[in-house]
């Protein structure tokens, strides 16, 4: 009899535990007042702390957007440091409610992980650079080569199937890190360093003598880089994927943070971006959101393409084209669904 | 003087002749070089190879180090700077110059109200004063706008001493505290401080109010009292039961499935003080401790505590009984067997599948916790070694004055056994605070990672050796001293030897 009575019990907390558990996503983040993003340790561009010691690039403003959406507030982010290690049981574990780390969007991490893909950020691709002394115009000229890769990163994987295919041979330079890979490069220990395009462009702008360095025209892998939240929150999912993509489509309709005020102050002619800014429908209400949450959204870190021109665009030192990034209608991959 | 040689001896001398100085070459540096430099042809060129050697390397690296450029905002910058003076090669220092405070303290954040007040009131109250600024309902992006402003128009200096008092403070306490134990002429009493110095270290670093840590040293003040009274009334087994069942009734709920709701008693009380008195300074996340500041922490926390876990392991592994012996054994091997990086993967990442969902078990505190019990078993090795290499007649000789097993420890076995381990445990110790880097790995942002993202940033994406060479230097500063520190130990207490 006690001892029924104590089972009895111990079932009753573990539900009372389990319930505690099943608070979703939004609500711990609005209980706790700030949003816990995965991001990079730092990465060119992409994520990197001022002397202040405040976070600014691309993937961080991806996640300065979800906290406005959520919170209402651009600084309401705790930036928690994943190494590409660490990063999905990090996620997997709830010790980050959303990842923003550069990360490529495959197969298995979409179903075997248990996590999901919001939408491609930026799409990316494995490229090579060389001195331009090599006399090389092409990766398939590359027979022979020795090559600094970064070890146990997919661009390993991919280097060797671009070098079966083209029935090649090379030698690798394993490295650890980019800031390794650069050292070796520089020194002269490989001919070819090999890493994402962004990266090599990031890399080059801080060589001394940029024009004796050339990036081939040769893209050997697709990297669609991508926020990430675990799988069976739906609703969460769906703020992140609708917070991207509404700043993708803000570029589209011209809605800038310069703008975003006035549009958003009266209904404009365009209905599209009525019910995007909440001034016609309930979008906002429909991810439990307010009507307005992407005019503070686009107010605080702007649309795709200023995030892009401020952080990783052509007047940045890392100087990246918008070539796959670009909007649709400019012959890019940027196609945000709509917002109906 | 004799007068007899006067007659057999053509000429005696009869006045002492003045000191005269050794002939030349026999004396000062000509001498001691021709004795431990050139005292042969093989050691003559041996010697000049070597004064090649090092002519080279400090050729190639001191232009580098000493003409480096010390004020530029960015790496672009540097080099213009370098080309305008003529230079072959310049160390860009600058960048240590702007970021210095970041690997010393991460992104601990810095007491900007008070340096807001102290050196900043008219820009203050032109914005709209402190309320306005660092109110609750304040605006965060003006906040750190304003901040920004505030930190580049006084300087890193002053930033230093009085934004980062409270690790400042917590760093002087620290010496304060660990000076009556490393030298014994200063008095005993200062011991009592070296006791409470952790709840103080806590409370200045991770601020809240100040009933946590004071509301902590209470509860175990309390369940050892417990212990002893309990224990001298009746034996003392029955004491320590009393005293564990105390410390359980305040730190955690013995009772976890009745719904009282009553135990533990700490967080009741601390929210009840809390209210009543909110006396405290902000508090701050440990996910913002960083840079030097947490290889210190870690350091520290690790060494203090590993030491007597590791004596007490190493007890255990001897002792007879076989139960405390194989657990003692299993203990070490397993930790032992497997590197710190593992270690520091399961704290960080494993743990958090077996706690219950919603446990907020810090992340500092599970690193600094694996930090120990890994130390803590090379320590118990490093004793044993010592114990190992008493003589049996030193145990023999404590049997038999009818010391019971603690005395004798404590009193003729442990202190010859610690002096023999002296140069193993700070070996252990330096190898420690060093291995505080593979921090990195498991995202807390130790110098290196600091290193990482530094190099992120636009301005000095590319820079390489400054930064390592600082962090380098640190280091060094650090282990050097604790070096030195266990070399006067071994002499002062070399009492057999003298």
């Amino acid at each position: 009899m006690k001892k029924t009575a104590f089972l009895g019990t111990l079932a009753v907390a573990g539900l009372a535990a389990s319930i505690a558990s099943a608070q979703s996503t939004l609500e711990q983040v609005q209980d706790a007042g700030v949003l816990r993003c995965g991001s990079n340790e730092g990465l060119a561009g992409f994520a990197a702390p001022d002397a202040n010691g405040v976070w600014s690039g691309f993937d961080v403003s991806l996640c300065r957007a979800i906290a406005t959406a959520v919170l209402g507030d651009p600084q309401a982010v705790e930036f928690v440091p994943l190494t590409s290690q660490t990063r999905f049981t990090a996620l997997a574990a709830g010790e980050v409610d959303v990842l923003v780390r550069n990360s490529t969007w495959t197969f298995s991490r979409d179903t075997d992980l248990g996590l999901d893909f919001k939408g491609v950020n930026y799409y990316d691709g494995q490229g090579f650079m060389v001195n331009s002394d090599l006399g090389v115009a092409s990766a398939t000229e590359l027979d022979g080569a020795t090559v600094c890769i970064q070890t146990g990163t997919s661009t390993e994987l991919n280097l060797a199937d671009f070098f079966r295919v083209n029935n090649m041979s090379y030698e690798p330079v394993p490295v650890a890190t980019n800031a390794e890979g650069q050292q070796q490069y520089l020194a002269g220990a490989c001919d070819v360093y090999t890493t994402d395009v962004s990266g090599l462009a990031a890399t080059r702008a801080t060589f001394e003598n940029q024009a004796d360095h050339v990036i081939l025209p040769e893209i050997v892998s697709k990297e669609p880089l991508g926020p990430v939240v675990r799988h069976g929150d739906n609703l969460w999912g769906d703020i992140v994927y609708w917070t991207l993509h509404g700043l993708i489509a803000a570029e589209e309709y011209g809605v800038t943070s310069a703008n975003v005020m006035e549009l958003a102050s009266a209904p404009t002619a365009n209905p599209e971006i009525n019910r995007m800014l909440g001034t016609e429908g309930e979008l906002g209400a429909m991810i439990s959101l307010s009507n307005d949450w992407l005019v503070n959204v686009i107010a605080a870190v702007g649309n795709y393409g200023e995030i892009f021109e401020q952080n990783i665009g052509e007047n940045t030192p890392v100087g990246l084209a918008r070539g796959l990034n670009a909007q649709w209608t400019d012959g890019g991959l940027l196609y945000a669904p709509p917002f109906r | 003087m004799s007068e007899a040689h006067a007659h057999s001896v053509a000429y005696v001398r009869d006045t002492m002749l003045p000191q005269a100085a050794p002939p030349p070459g026999e004396t000062g540096p000509l001498r001691w070089m021709r004795e431990n430099l050139f005292s042969s042809i093989p050691n003559a060129a041996l010697t000049l190879l070597s004064i090649y050697f090092i002519y080279t390397i400090l050729a190639a690296i001191l232009p580098w180090m000493l003409g480096g450029i010390w004020d530029a905002g960015s790496l672009t910058e540097c080099r213009a700077i370098r080309d305008e003076r003529g230079l072959e090669t310049a160390a860009c220092w600058a960048v240590i110059n702007e970021r210095w405070l970041q690997l010393l303290f991460g992104f601990y954040p810095i007491d900007s109200p008070l340096l807001a007040r102290l050196f900043y009131a008219d820009e203050l109250a032109a914005a709209g004063g402190m309320e306005a600024v660092f109110g609750a309902g304040s605006n965060a992006t003006a906040r750190i706008e304003f901040v920004a402003q505030m930190r580049a128009d006084l300087g890193n200096l002053v930033v230093f001493f009085f934004g980062y008092w409270r690790p400042l403070l917590a760093l002087a306490l620290l010496v304060v505290a660990v000076a009556p134990v490393l030298y014994s002429s200063l008095p005993r009493k200062m011991l009592v401080f070296s006791l409470a110095y952790p709840f103080v270290a806590v409370f200045l670093l991770w601020g809240g109010t100040i009933w946590g840590p004071m509301l902590v040293a209470l509860g175990i003040l309390l369940s050892l009292g417990v212990l002893r009274v309990v224990a001298g009334e009746t034996n003392a087994l029955l004491g320590m039961l009393a005293g564990i069942l105390v410390a359980l009734m305040i730190f955690l709920n013995p009772l976890a499935f009745t719904d009282l709701g009553l135990f533990p008693l700490l967080p009741h009380v601390k929210a009840m003080l809390d209210s009543a008195l909110p006396l405290g300074l902000p508090a701050i996340d440990s996910a913002d401790f960083g840079g030097f500041m947490l290889a210190i922490i870690i350091g520290t926390s690790g060494i203090v505590l590993s030491l007597p876990l590791g004596i007490l392991l190493a007890l255990g592994r001897q002792s007879s009984m076989p139960l405390i012996k194989w657990v003692c054994v299993s203990f070490i091997e397993v930790i032992r067997g497997v590197p710190l990086i593992v270690w520091l993967f399961t704290a960080s990442l494993l743990l958090n599948y077996f706690l219950p969902p919603g446990t907020d078990f810090d992340l500092l505190l599970r690193v600094i916790i694996m930090v120990t019990l890994f130390a803590s078993a090379y320590i118990a090795e490093v004793v044993r070694g010592g114990l190992a290499a008493l003589p049996k007649g030193q145990y023999e000789a404590a049997d038999s004055l009818g010391l019971d097993y603690w005395k004798s420890m404590r009193l003729i076995v442990l202190p010859q056994a610690l002096k023999i381990s002296i140069p193993g445990i700070v070996n252990t110790f330096i190898g420690l605070f060093k291995d505080t880097t593979l921090v990195v790995f498991i995202g807390l942002r130790d110098p290196l990672g600091l290193v990482n993202a530094i190099r992120a940033t636009g301005e000095w994406n590319g820079i390489y050796w400054e930064l390592y060479v600082f962090v380098g230097l640190m280091f060094f500063i650090f282990c050097f001293f604790m070096s030195r520190y266990s070399m006067y130990l071994e002499r002062k207490l070399a009492t057999d030897r003298r």
